[in-house]
């Protein structure tokens, strides 16, 4: 779901880019509260791994492919604010390196991928939290749902990008049903890549899992 | 599993599936290329400014074998990853303890 200069105007982009500064200035110091020498270098190594299976498109059928966004998982591995910075690495090189994304759609992208994607996971797998059994399988469903919904979540962010500097020829509700089903299919494909990758840390290392070692607490709090 | 096996096994997966599986990556469109060509804005779309990089698009220019180009891209990316979020997650960690 990278963007691509061009789809939204300077200006909205602007106003996207300094959004996402002030997200990822947040998470900067919310980390670095979070974060130590033991969670570190497992933050490290989510990003490493969410680049590498970004490569991977799947197919969701109609001659359309997808693939892992990574906030949902980075989110329950290492945490929300670690996560936005992950996954902000991750569109940084890619746009940078690869030309995969827009550079002056990065904002946009870090918006919607890393703050959008993450933080909606992350309200979600907290309610579901407190709903579900205090048992290991419950962080497994709770890292399916939330990267399931978080997915279509995200494209409805592209939406709102869209309404506010997208181009005025075409109707939007065009743009959110071409969006929104398709984003559904991909989720379900992000679903499984993340409860795989939750399940088998949790199997292996389950000391070193964010949402299974976390105190509960509010979803909202942070 | 120790920590060592652990550290090496992570990223031993990271580069096969940068490296190799990514090789067989669906080249459909992704989903927001698919709505943008549904709806009909796909023409809005402006190349990068490093569209010429030498690594646009995950490959490597003058690498002919396809498989070979993709494969290196996704190496070298997974090596700058390493380098860029493994190096600044652990300076983000450190800092507290310097100013203790």
């Amino acid at each position: 779901m990278h963007i691509p200069d061009g789809f939204i105007d300077a200006p909205t982009s602007a106003i996207f880019g300094a959004a996402s500064v002030a997200g990822v200035a947040v998470s900067l110091r919310g980390a670095r509260k979070q974060l130590d020498e033991r969670a570190a270098p497992l933050a490290g190594l989510v990003a490493v791994f969410i680049f590498a299976v970004q490569m991977i498109n799947f197919p969701v059928g109609a001659g359309t492919s997808g693939h892992l966004m990574g906030g949902a998982l980075a989110m329950v591995l290492v945490g929300p604010h670690a996560a936005v910075l992950a996954v902000t690495v991750v569109l940084i090189v890619q746009a940078l390196m690869f030309a995969d994304g827009g550079l002056s759609a990065l904002g946009l992208n870090v918006f919607n991928l890393a703050l959008v994607g993450v933080w909606s996971a992350y309200v979600l797998y907290g309610l579901l939290r407190l709903i579900l059994p205090k048992v290991r399988s419950s962080v497994v469903v709770g890292s399916f749902v939330a990267a399931l919904v978080s997915v279509p979540v995200a494209a409805v962010g592209f939406v709102g990008q869209y309404a506010i500097g997208g181009s005025e020829v075409f109707g939007l509700g065009a743009v959110f049903s071409a969006m929104f089903g398709t984003h559904v299919l991909i989720g379900i494909g992000e679903a499984f890549i993340t409860a795989l990758t939750v399940s088998s840390l949790l199997s292996s290392r389950q000391d070193l899992v964010f949402g299974w070692k976390a105190p509960l607490r509010s979803p909202v709090e942070v | 599993m120790n920590n060592k096996r652990f550290w090496i096994l992570g990223l031993l997966v990271s580069v096969i599936i940068a490296g190799v599986v990514s090789y067989y990556a669906s080249s459909h469109p992704d989903g927001l290329e698919k709505a943008a060509e549904e709806v009909g804005f796909i023409g809005d779309a402006q190349d990068s400014a490093v569209a010429d990089s030498p690594l646009a698009d995950y490959g490597v220019s003058g690498v002919e074998d396809e498989r070979l180009s993709v494969g290196l891209a996704g190496v070298l990316g997974v090596l700058v990853m390493v380098v860029v979020a493994g190096g600044g997650f652990m300076l983000l960690a450190r800092k507290p303890k310097q100013r203790n």
